[in-house]
């Protein structure tokens, strides 16, 4: 056995950031732009309008971080932007996903597998359940080289093995011939993240990655990934529902919830200043570590919206301690955050009649808490609204 | 049995020089010994409860062999002395450990009725039936398990609803219902192209042998292929919701590749654990379709044995039916570590 090293010691490529080749007729800017997406599923029970018009960009090398509660529809708007969620009897879907001049959207399952794997990239939730129980390690690894990059047997072997040894596996030439339930759900989800770098893409779509691990390796897990993504280049569309986990590893934040961005902003000025009430309550839901002990955690009031019958309004209403009257009737429009008084944010936008921060804000908190409950009746106390 | 081989999975070829395989392969064939040795165990004691039941049920039942031997104009002294010559006169106990001891020994006794060694007997019958069983099984998976993988891929399509109705059609009508209409369509109805009894041996004339199967194999492969089609096709649509198959997916690989490479084996044990039931069960229990065509198979000899009271011959039947489903069921376990690897690790 050679000697091992617990961390990276070669890039699993030996191209350096930048060398992907401009496509002929692709204008600068976004890597990945996705318009007006919709995503909406005719189930028994009535249509779920799982995503509703989501609309963003991503530049070559960028991490964008989409942050949302369970059942906010980031998983499905991540599958739709890779195109693993199509247009079916019961799925309906609109928008236009363009990546790198291709627009995904329009695509068919043949076009798409030859971006998928290669260009595109996914890595999935839980290493236990993405990764095929009966076929080897060094096969699940190999069968993209062999299909995408044409290598032969052996020299697909060989790469798995440095595949594996620079997502910092221990003995990866028995990793190789080992199965999955072999390793630890750390080793798997590393293994999972070599076999979605094998062919070195351009963007990777990470779906709550480090979820389904112990606390302990989700930060290695997390670093692992930001390692090779700025070491590799790529764009990486990080998707989670903590915030924690985003504050150091990503450049831009979309929130989503109910199907929808309410705010989105760089990294920094939306922990600086969150607009939408929703990205404020999951700050608050976050236990400072440098807080007392024993301390009630604040928590959102109510429970994420039935997306067969959304609320009217603005979705987050019925849970906002903000909320009046005109938040029940009329949703707001995505708005940019640079006309708010003290706004100065770049590409800073949120959903919200009432932003936090501003005096409309400050009106609508002490109306609250005055009247005991917001408009939508969902009570109202000092402590649960922070000053 | 003996030319079912059991394959190794398909594996990447492993760096030259290395032999990282070895410890896997070790444990398999460790995991391997240890469930032959439990199956063995399980083998006896299945064997003895068989043949004493048989046995006991026998000798409470109607009726007397020797009667039936001596014939029906015998006088009662006759039937003694055929009583005594076959030693029926002794308790049923000493009967059945004298049994015992034969088989132990390899003999099976003889025939009351012909006088024929039991062992010659079986050595003719099994060679009929064992080939109706295996020829009606692989027919019946070849047809089967496309139709399913297709079926799971595009369910509720033509050819998922085709064959479900199909199969439902077959499964539902009763073996020998289906056995004469093959015969009024194949063998002196409509045409005649094919014999609608008899049986050839295939090593006195193989194409004859062909041409007096393909109709019982065919009325005995009906059924099976709907129930498998149908017990893959549900398998396969679970496993295809498995996230490792969207992850396969999204590597950008094909349908064919995702369907046979990464979906199939994870959802084929259901069909190989019944495929084996079926087997053991219809080496014993061909009765009905060797009957309707007329086949010397193995089925056809016990149920003339029970009639003529001819306990030796049955309990050689007994016996046989016995070995074979407990030594089919050790195959089927052996394949579950072929076709699982995490079964090799625990049990």
């Amino acid at each position: 056995m050679r000697p091992t090293t617990p961390q990276a010691e070669k890039a699993p490529t030996t191209a350096a950031p930048g060398r992907h080749a401009r496509r002929e007729g692709f204008e600068d800017g976004a890597l990945l732009t996705v318009e007006d997406v919709h995503v909406r599923f005719h189930t028994r029970n009535g249509v779920v309008h799982a995503v509703e018009g989501v609309s963003l960009e991503l530049s070559e090398g960028e991490v964008l971080a989409v942050v949302g509660e369970s059942g906010s529809g980031k998983t499905v708007f991540t599958r739709r932007v890779m195109g693993l969620i199509a247009g079916s009897r019961d799925t309906e879907v609109s928008g236009t996903v363009t990546f790198d001049g291709i627009t995904l959207s329009e695509l068919d399952a043949k076009g798409l597998s030859k971006v998928w794997g290669k260009e595109i990239a996914l890595v999935l939730q839980d290493p236990m359940t993405s990764l095929n129980p009966v076929k080897r390690i060094g096969a699940q690894i190999t069968e993209t080289l062999i299909l995408h990059q044409k290598l032969s047997k052996q020299d697909a072997n060989a790469r798995a093995i440095e595949l594996l040894r620079s997502v910092g596996l221990s003995e990866p030439e028995r990793r190789v011939r080992q199965y999955p339930h072999e390793l630890s759900g750390g080793m798997r989800q590393r293994v999972t993240i070599a076999i979605a770098l094998s062919c070195s893409p351009r963007l990777l779509l990470a779906d709550e990655p480090t979820t389904a691990l112990d606390v302990t390796v989700q930060a290695q897990i997390l670093d692992l990934l930001g390692d090779l993504q700025s070491r590799l280049g790529m764009a990486m569309l990080l998707v989670t529902h903590d915030l924690r986990v985003v504050r150091s590893r990503s450049d831009r934040i979309a929130v989503m919830y109910a199907g929808r961005i309410v705010e989105t902003a760089p990294t920094k000025d939306l922990f600086d200043s969150p607009r939408m009430p929703y990205t404020e309550a999951l700050m608050n839901a976050v236990p400072p570590i440098t807080g007392p002990n024993h301390v009630r955690l604040a928590v959102i009031p109510g429970r994420p919206p039935d997306l067969l019958a959304p609320p009217k309004g603005c979705r987050f209403s019925p849970r906002c301690p903000y909320a009046q009257d005109r938040c029940l009737t009329e949703e707001p429009p995505l708005r940019d955050a640079a006309d708010l008084p003290d706004g100065s944010a770049v590409e800073h936008s949120y959903r919200c009649w009432y932003p936090v921060g501003t005096p409309e804000n400050a009106e609508a908190r002490r109306v609250n808490v005055e009247r005991g409950e917001t408009a939508a009746g969902t009570p109202v106390t000092g402590e649960m609204v922070p000053a | 049995m003996a030319e079912m081989t059991i394959s190794t999975p398909p594996t990447t070829a492993a760096p030259p020089g290395e032999t990282p395989g070895k410890a896997p392969r070790g444990g398999r064939r460790k995991a391997a010994v240890r469930r032959v040795r439990r199956r063995l165990v399980h083998l006896l004691i299945v064997l003895i409860a068989v043949t004493f039941l048989s046995f006991v049920v026998i000798d409470l039942l109607p009726g007397d062999a020797a009667v039936v031997v001596a014939g029906d104009n015998a006088t009662p002294a006759q039937v003694a002395q055929v009583r005594t010559d076959l030693g029926l006169d002794r308790p049923m106990l000493v009967r059945y450990v004298d049994w015992l001891g034969g088989v132990v020994t390899g003999d099976l006794g003889r025939s009351f009725r012909t006088g024929q060694p039991v062992t010659e007997a079986l050595a003719q019958r099994i060679p009929v039936t064992f080939e109706l069983t295996i020829i009606a099984q692989v027919l019946a998976l070849l047809i089967a398990v496309p139709l399913a993988i297709y079926s799971a891929y595009r369910p509720g399509r033509f050819v998922d609803r085709t064959s479900m109705t199909l199969g439902f059609g077959a499964a539902a009508m009763p073996q020998f219902v289906f056995g004469m209409v093959l015969i009024v369509l194949f063998a002196g109805g409509l045409t005649s192209i094919l014999p609608a009894t008899g049986y050839t041996s295939f090593f006195t004339d193989p194409l004859g042998n062909l041409r007096t199967i393909i109709l019982p194999c065919l009325t005995l492969m009906i059924a099976e292929a709907a129930v498998y089609r149908q017990l893959l096709r549900s398998d396969m649509i679970s496993t295809l919701q498995e996230d490792y198959i969207l992850m396969a997916r999204s590597k950008g690989l094909g349908p064919r590749t995702i369907l046979l490479r990464h979906a199939l084996r994870p959802s084929s044990f259901s069909l190989i654990t019944l495929s084996g039931v079926n087997i053991g069960r219809l080496l014993g229990g061909t009765v009905i379709v060797e009957t309707l065509f007329a086949i010397p198979g193995l089925g056809q000899m016990i149920v003339q044995a029970v009639f003529n009271r001819d306990y030796m011959l049955l309990q050689g039947g007994l016996l046989f039916v016995a070995v074979a489903y407990v030594v089919i069921n050790m195959i089927i376990d052996l394949l579950y570590l072929v076709l699982d690897p995490r079964v090799r690790r625990d049990a």
